[in-house]
């Protein structure tokens, strides 16, 4: 399989978990806009720190409201973490790897893009946002669960899986950073805010239920850390995501060392992690760590499979 | 629109089905007879059909305009265009000689030049061409063949004479319009099929891999082949990715080959570097290697001609191929076929002026309006002047540019070219068209069952360009003699 085709999967994949994970994220934050009592510090502008983007917003606009955030963060093209650029990006990449991707595949991504361009060209969305964010959500799993159910799962699929899954921990990630409570003003009574911020983190991912299933108890800080964190059966929990990332590259992926040993540093981080400390800056640092690792894996991925020119002489001969 | 023979007049023109109004040719009356008795509502109905399978099959090609791509259905007619078995083998004889003879010559020029020496062709054919390419000067490709695959543009006159109008050396394309072509009306008339002794044509693929294959350096089972495109913005692109998938061979860019200190050529996988052994390559020779030709091509691979000349790769068409459908070369190929082969050729060229010989010139000048002049060395119906159809203005920028560079300009005759019935809007009309059958060639040559039709579906007009306004018809060589 060539490598500039094997990256493509891989960034479309990226790019669709992106966008849907931008429409949960933004999902959210607007409920919790609505719920969360006057001065307790949190505003429209930490749904940009979130992303990392403050600096890039900064640059284009001087007021945080509402309508500047929700456009800079859904429809701006010039901010190419848009939710909009995400689905252009995963478009043009699905486009010019079509002859592996099932044509089912590309003409729902195409529609997607369509979807969201109808929607998005000049409107600032107020009222209708909830439904049209879900539709994305929706129509991104629907696309995931046409690729595994119609796609071949040699080498082109996995790219896709560890494309997704790569960003989905990125994600839970972010998320689990909302829940450290560092975005709260200092002196904020704390105890009463965390629950209800952590019941919001489980919400974004479709979490709630999993987690009140599997941990059957009222939401506990330390719990959904865990939950979150290390759980290795839901779908969108960290230690999850890395599994099934590992579980490609083992069983399917030539030349997997690398890459593999990065993955299997991070299953071990998360597996022994102390929950009972993970509180406040402890927590933001330990986030802090696993996304450097997970952009550690990235680059492992980018220099196994993505630049083979890097490979040595000796390795050629036996190839060839 | 029921079809009545008797009211269909192809006029002055030869037309393929339609001998006079109300007779058609022997080959094709039973066709003919079929087509007839069909219902304005089934007739219509299959040309849904076939509309709906394009759509759905995503045959497209990328016209680029104003900065834009847009993909375009290819505008394609159901009623096939038939040929009798018996011309048909005449014309594939003809057309193997004129690919044997114009290998030979390609194979002289870059050698020994033998047929410069001996004075058949002047030598400024080769000192004023912009494809003779310095870089292959003394290089023997496998079997001594440059061009591996051809499609030469045939016509046929009022007087039913078949002509060779060009001959497509570098990337001709449209083979993936002819396969398609034949699926669509298989699924419109299967009933047909059951009838005629059709030759088939969708096991092009398979030559051409074979074809391919026999190129490779390495004695292999399975050579590793690949299908070189410039990318997705190409107007063939389509075609580029079909042949890939039905040969199964991988389709890259030029990003995606390196050429190692061995001179091997390697294709970038998830597994490392994957020797190459043939490209089959729709990039043009200029951007090919941008350490011989175009130095700031990204299309193509810095050192293939270098693992081409080693023997590493092999490379089809080979580079340098082009020197030979220069137009003015064309107006040779007689006396080519004559030097190299001591045959006539079986299938005619259309006469032709060469501007850059005083006489001629003079004689095109003076008869602008009746002529078709073509720029020498440029393909896809662009730039050129159609005598009769054009206007003064037109006609006085043809002179002075004729003028100024006479070299890159050849004159013929305006061919009446024939026609076939096809379906416009709510009536059949005669509409000129041309065929382009491939040939392919290598330690054998092989020739496609027909080719593709290509029709002008504007009315008279004689320019089946793809890209101004041409569609398609399926190509039937039957024979019939049998069933």
């Amino acid at each position: 399989m060539l490598s500039r085709v094997a990256e493509r999967l891989y960034w479309s994949a990226r790019y669709l978990e992106r966008a849907e994970n931008t429409a949960r994220m933004v999902r959210v934050f607007s409920y919790m806009m609505l719920d969360m009592p006057k001065g307790v510090g949190i505003n429209w502008r930490q749904l940009v720190e979130i992303y990392g983007a403050g600096e890039d917003y900064d640059s284009h606009h001087r007021t945080c409201g509402e309508r500047n955030v929700i456009n800079y963060l859904l429809s701006d093209l010039s901010n190419p973490g848009s939710l909009f650029s995400m689905l252009s990006a995963a478009r043009e990449n699905v486009r010019t790897t079509r002859d592996l991707v099932p044509s089912e595949g590309w003409e729902h991504v195409n529609e997607l893009y369509l979807f969201a361009k109808k929607r998005l060209s000049g409107k600032y969305l107020s009222k209708d946002r909830y439904e049209f964010l879900s539709e994305i959500i929706m129509r991104c799993q629907q696309i995931t669960g046409l690729l595994a159910g119609t796609m071949s799962h040699g080498p082109a699929y996995q790219f896709v899986r560890v494309g997704r899954n790569l960003e989905r921990a990125d994600m839970t990630t972010r998320l689990v950073d909302v829940g450290s409570a560092t975005i709260l003003a200092p002196g904020v009574e704390l105890e009463r805010l965390e629950n209800r911020l952590w019941t919001y983190v489980l919400r974004s991912l479709s979490a709630h239920q999993m987690y009140r299933q599997n941990v059957r108890r009222r939401v506990k800080p330390e719990q959904v850390f865990s939950f979150l964190l290390k759980d290795t059966d839901f779908p969108r929990a960290f230690a999850h995501t890395i599994g099934e990332i590992v579980s490609c590259f083992s069983h399917k992926l030539p030349n997997h060392d690398e890459p593999l040993r990065a993955g299997l540093r991070l299953q071990r981080l998360v597996a022994e992690a102390d929950a009972s400390k993970m509180h406040g800056d402890a927590l933001h640092d330990f986030i802090d760590v696993l996304q450097m690792e997970l952009a550690e894996l990235h680059d492992r991925i980018v220099d196994a499979w993505f630049l083979p020119d890097m490979v040595n002489d000796e390795q050629k001969q036996v190839m060839s | 629109m029921e079809i009545d023979w008797k009211t269909y007049d192809p006029g002055k023109f030869y037309d393929e089905m339609i001998s006079s109004p109300g007779n058609p040719r022997q080959s094709s009356r039973s066709v003919a007879g079929y087509l007839q008795r069909l219902s304005a509502k089934q007739l219509a109905r299959r040309q849904l059909a076939a509309d709906l399978s394009i759509e759905e099959m995503g045959v497209t090609f990328t016209v680029y305009s104003e900065g834009e791509n847009i993909d375009r259905t290819w505008p394609f007619d159901i009623i096939p265009r038939i040929i009798a078995q018996k011309e048909w083998t005449q014309i594939e004889a003809g057309l193997t000689q004129r690919m044997t003879a114009l290998n030979m010559f390609i194979d002289d020029l870059y050698n020994d030049q033998k047929i410069i020496k001996d004075g058949v062709v002047p030598e400024k054919l080769i000192s004023t061409s912009k494809s003779f390419l310095k870089p292959c000067i003394g290089i023997h490709p496998r079997h001594n063949v440059w061009a591996h695959i051809c499609g030469s543009d045939l016509v046929r006159d009022n007087d039913g004479t078949v002509y060779v109008l060009e001959d497509n050396l570098r990337v001709p394309s449209g083979v993936s319009y002819m396969i398609e072509n034949r699926g669509i009306t298989k699924r419109v008339f299967p009933e047909l099929f059951r009838k005629h002794d059709i030759q088939p044509v969708d096991d092009y693929p398979a030559h051409l891999f074979d074809m391919l294959a026999s190129l490779s350096p390495r004695p292999l089972d399975y050579p590793e082949i690949v299908v070189l495109t410039p990318g997705i913005y190409n107007s063939a692109y389509f075609e580029h990715s079909f042949l890939a998938q039905q040969m199964g061979a991988e389709l890259v860019e030029g990003s995606d080959l390196i050429v190692s200190d061995d001179d091997c050529v390697y294709m970038k996988t998830i597994a490392g570097l994957q020797r190459v052994d043939v490209i089959y390559k729709r990039v043009n020779d200029e951007f090919l290697d941008p350490e011989v030709f175009e130095k700031d091509s990204l299309l193509g691979v810095p050192g293939l001609m270098r693992a081409w000349r080693a023997g590493n790769v092999g490379l089809a068409n080979a580079p340098g191929s082009g020197v030979a459908d220069d137009k003015l070369v064309y107006t040779y190929v007689p006396e080519i076929i004559k030097y190299y082969l001591d045959q006539d050729p079986m299938i005619p060229n259309v006469p032709s002026y060469r501007c850059d010989d005083k006489k001629h010139r003079d004689y095109v000048l003076e008869n602008l309006a009746k002529l078709v002049v073509k720029p020498a060395n440029e393909s896809g119906g662009y730039g050129m002047l159609v005598g009769p159809h054009s206007t003064v203005a037109e006609r006085e920028k043809f002179a002075r540019l004729i003028k100024r560079h006479p070299r890159n300009y050849i004159a013929q005759p305006t061919l009446n070219l024939s026609t076939a019935p096809t379906i416009c809007g709510q009536r059949v009309e005669p509409r000129h068209l041309d065929l382009r059958p491939f040939i392919l060639q290598s330690d054998r040559t092989y020739v496609t069952a027909g080719g593709l039709t290509r029709v002008a579906l504007r009315k008279n007009s004689l320019v089946v360009n793809s890209s101004q306004g041409g569609g398609s018809k399926d190509t039937w060589i039957v024979d019939t003699g049998s069933k």
